[in-house]
């Protein structure tokens, strides 16, 4: 199958004064399965609909395979779009759903025939063609869908929340599915989630939305160890962000000065960040938390040490989440737990230790 | 969703008060209501048409019936006249129905009004005005002859009770299918697009399937309607059709006679047929709703050759539905008016007169209707409390002979009731039961009832019954929970359906015309039918029939108004 790539060009939108979309400049690569994400109200579905035609952008283009069809009309556009309803029509069966777009593009009856077998095939609905939506899982809903929107074999396939209406366990597998068929079919394939594991397990790439602004693009491990700003990091992952002042750089360390916790010199490796406000963001499990007075606590010399004060205390199986107030500012750290070992209680002093390799200063 | 269907299964169901007598006493008085009143008059009427002299069962009546021309010419025009009107009634709505769900455009609210306009005004009434607009003298054809020499014979014969049909109950095909346009997804319409469907095909494969329902509800309504209409081929002097076959037979050979018992089953299985084909083609299929967080379809703007054809057509059946009133209105103020497109003279006589000398007509109407309207409400709320709070058995078999009504003509019910009461004197008195007003009383409750039934159940859904619950735990007594808490929060919508029914019974008919005995006993409908009957009296007769508007208009904003009262506790109770 011919990959096609997609790109934006400073695309923006708005409905009367409110900005949805504010200068998307996106390029999807050939054969990439994209993802975007973004919490509710972000502009990601925005995006994605406008892709299919079905928003129309004031400002920008929209390029597919260099081409600009921001004034190609939805149904002339050939771009695939799976709804987070599935939107099945009720009054079809199965195989007369799929068989729509064929039916439309005036295809032969044998070539109808043929192709809608395949499509169920592939999804393994092969025995379904009579039935009526209505009578089917939401999982097997799902698989025609895509059957419906995959069999007219369009440039793009475009996923709104696909697995937003599955129950916890179906998600995974219908996850591998989506995954396993794009693979498959080579194509390029974005879809919107505003669940980030759903994002980061599924996706080769993705754009992080926010507010109708593209926040960053990247692979997931990039944006998780290395993201852009504070939002990202909230987002992608769970972020402890403690904010301050950056006030002074020196060879291989600098002084930050964290509202609420105090001054603390940190060592860096690489590109200085510059001075002035900035926020000091880590991961809960990169931090190290030991009781104030047990045996070699302070030995670690390649840490941060800071003092704290456990406020709560989520016990997860894996790791142990822990609440801390250090200073005025509350923290999280999650401890590997390992059988026997005990949990500490909240009201026990801690002491933390924060690697600063991994720690990133964030002035957005 | 499938992935809903479980969901709905499984959701809490109310708890029910049980069966105590209390249950079982509303519910016997219910159903001895309608076994007297519905069911045994209907089916003596059924039994007398195949019975013979002797009392044996034949279907010689029928072969009799078939035999007659004048009997099978009858019931194929009613059969095509109501093909016609569900046609050219489908005509004028579904455009108009497309319109208002898929353009933003001002006429929306013009589309809303068109809706309720044509049913405020009786379509006996209707037709007398129309003659005076469209009939072979009037104004229209006038014009037409003088600027172009040629005339448009609409009014005339099965035509014109097409014509006037149509024009009077395509609301009922519009607002059923701008209903169920509502409700569908816009995702549905966006996967057609987005696979490659638009314009008409759009239209025709995804929209107007996914609007079945709504459209076959409509338009079985029509069909059931037209079918049973008795007043308006009366009044234009078209007999040959069932409705007034039954009517003569029985008017002029007398109650024994079988063939217009024929004639009135053969009006019950149409109607009943129609009904249940609607039913049966839409049933066992989900339907479309709106789904959670979906939107319903996009509108746009309409570019300007669209909004030219929209506003011409949305012009051209705006005066056709406001001829009617602009004709009775006309009438009523004109000293003369024939012969000329506008009357020639102005005067308030003809109001003095209906002032003078109908009074008691109005007062009969407004008797007659309050009483039958009290009545459905007090039954309606009966079996909604009986379906929704109690778990007497078979209890929905109370809704589903209640719901009968619907397919009953006014007149074949009339005919039962004079059958059944045949030489029974009212209790206490001398006077015989079919010459008293309490019959006509009792057609219109009875015939009305199906529309109460479903106002006081809607009502009675929305309110939840941890309410009730939450005032019994308070120390609430049933009957005091039921004064206390339900019924106020039911006000609104027992108050929608009182005004339902008291409008639709105050414009009825056909059973009024069988079952009125003297003109004491006449209510409105039947004064209006009479001074139609003579020229001279057709004055009087429209500013009746401009009262009789007026009085259903204002009825129907007041049931509106109710009604969306109604919506309001249901929001705060969820």
């Amino acid at each position: 199958m011919n990959k096609v790539s997609l790109e934006a060009r400073h695309i923006s939108l708005a409905y009367g004064t409110t900005e949805v979309l504010r200068d998307i400049n996106l390029k999807i690569e050939p054969g990439e399965f994209f993802a975007l994400l973004g919490p509710s109200g972000s502009g990601k579905s925005t995006l994605l609909r406008l892709i299919a035609g079905f928003n129309q952008h004031q400002r920008g283009e929209l390029l597919v395979d260099g081409q600009d069809i921001t004034h190609v009309p939805p149904h002339a556009r050939n771009i695939g779009m799976v709804f987070q309803s599935y939107a099945l029509w009720p009054h079809m069966t199965v195989w007369d759903n799929v068989a729509f777009g064929l039916v439309e593009r005036r295809e032969s009856r044998d070539a109808i025939a043929r192709k809608v077998g395949a499509a169920l095939e592939l999804v393994g609905l092969s025995d379904y063609g009579k039935r009526r939506p209505g009578q089917l899982s939401g999982g097997q809903q799902q698989r025609v869908a895509l059957a419906r929107t995959i069999v007219i074999e369009p440039k793009l396939l475009l996923l709104d929340e696909p697995l937003s209406n599955l129950d916890k366990n179906l998600r995974v597998q219908m996850r591998d599915e989506i995954k396993r068929l794009q693979r498959t079919l080579g194509l390029t394939t974005i879809f919107v989630t505003h669940d980030q594991e759903e994002a980061m397990t599924t996706a080769d790439r993705m754009a992080v939305l926010d507010k109708g602004v593209l926040q960053q693009v990247g692979p997931a491990t990039g944006l998780f160890d290395f993201p852009s700003n504070r939002f990202v990091a909230g987002f992608v992952g769970t972020a402890n962000l403690l904010e301050g002042q950056v006030t002074a750089v020196e060879n291989g360390a600098l002084h930050f000065d964290a509202a609420g916790v105090g001054a603390m010199r940190i060592p860096y490796v690489g590109e200085a960040p510059a001075a002035g406000a900035a926020a000091m963001a880590f991961r809960p499990h990169q931090v190290h938390i030991r009781a104030t007075g047990a045996a070699g606590v302070a030995g670690d010399a390649s840490r941060v040490w800071l003092d704290g004060i456990v406020e709560s205390t989520e016990f997860l199986g894996e790791v142990s989440r822990y609440r801390m107030r250090v200073g005025t500012v509350s923290m999280v750290a999650d401890e590997v737990h390992y059988a026997g070992e005990p949990v500490l209680q909240p009201g026990v002093a801690v002491r933390l230790g924060i690697d600063p390799k991994q720690v990133r200063f964030l002035s957005h | 969703m499938a992935a809903d269907a479980p969901a709905r299964a499984a959701a809490p169901r109310f708890r029910k008060a049980g069966a105590g007598w209390g249950a079982w006493t509303v519910a016997a008085a219910v159903a001895a209501f309608l076994l007297v009143f519905l069911l045994v008059p209907v089916g003596l009427v059924i039994f007398t048409a195949f019975v013979d002299e002797t009392g044996g069962l034949t279907l010689g009546h029928f072969a009799n019936f078939f035999d007659q021309s004048i009997f099978r010419e009858s019931f194929f025009n009613s059969l095509i006249v109501s093909l016609g009107s569900v046609f050219f009634a489908s005509l004028i709505a579904v455009p108009l129905a497309y319109l208002t769900v898929r353009f933003e455009f001002r006429g929306a609210l013009l589309i809303q009004t068109l809706g309720v306009l044509p049913l405020i005004m009786p379509p006996f009434v209707g037709a007398v005005a129309l003659q005076l607009i469209f009939g072979r003298n009037g104004s229209v054809n006038l014009l037409l002859d003088e600027h172009f020499g040629f005339k448009v014979p609409i009014m005339d014969g099965l035509i014109g009770v097409t014509f006037v049909e149509s024009i009077h109950y395509f609301p009922f095909i519009l607002l059923n299918l701008v209903a169920s346009m509502r409700n569908i997804d816009g995702a549905m319409e966006e996967s057609a697009l987005n696979l490659g469907a638009k314009g008409f095909r759009l239209f025709r494969r995804i929209i107007f399937p996914l609007a079945m329902p709504g459209f076959l509800a409509g338009a079985a309504l029509v069909f059931v309607k037209v079918f049973d209409d008795l007043g308006t081929p009366l009044v234009m002097g078209v007999t040959n059709m069932l409705a007034p076959q039954a009517y003569l037979r029985i008017t002029s050979v007398g109650i024994d006679d079988p063939l217009g018992y024929v004639t009135s089953v053969l009006m019950i299985a149409f109607s009943i047929f129609a009904l249940w084909m609607a039913g049966r083609v839409t049933k066992n299929r989900d339907y479309a709703t709106l789904q959670k967080g979906g939107g319903s379809l996009q509108r746009r703007r309409l570019n300007g050759w669209e909004s030219l054809l929209a506003y011409g057509w949305i012009g051209l059946v705006l005066f056709v539905v406001l001829a009617p009133h602009l004709g009775i209105l006309l009438m009523s103020f004109a000293k003369v008016w024939s012969f000329s497109v506008l009357p020639d003279a102005y005067t308030l006589d003809h109001y003095a007169n209906v002032f003078e000398n109908s009074q008691q007509m109005i007062g009969n109407t407004l008797l007659y209707c309050v009483l039958a309207a009290g009545l459905d409400v007090l039954i309606g709320t009966a079996i909604a409390w009986l379906i929704l709070r109690t778990t007497l058995p078979a209890r929905r078999w109370l809704d589903y002979l209640a719901s009968i009504a619907l397919a009953i003509p006014g007149l074949v019910l009339a005919i039962g009731y004079l059958r059944l009461f045949k030489g029974v004197d009212l209790p206490f008195t001398d006077t015989p039961v079919v010459t008293s007003w309490v019959l006509i009383m009792l057609a219109y409750a009875v015939r009305r009832l199906p529309y109460a039934l479903r106002a006081c159940m809607a009502a009675l859904q929305q309110v939840h019954v941890s309410l009730e619950e939450a005032a019994q735990s308070l120390g609430a007594t049933r009957w005091r929970t039921v004064r206390r808490v339900m019924v106020p929060l039911m006000a609104g919508g027992m108050l929608a359906g009182f005004v339902t029914s008291f409008i639709t019974a105050a414009v009825e008919l056909s059973a009024t015309l069988l079952l009125t005995s003297s003109e004491s006993n006449a209510p409105m409908s039947y004064g209006i039918y009479l001074y139609m009957q003579s020229v001279s009296g057709r004055g009087p007769g429209a500013a009746l029939g401009v009262l009789a508007v007026v009085v259903v208009g204002v009825g129907t904003w007041a049931s509106h108004h109710f009604a969306e009262r109604t919506r309001t506790p249901e929001r705060a109770a969820s």
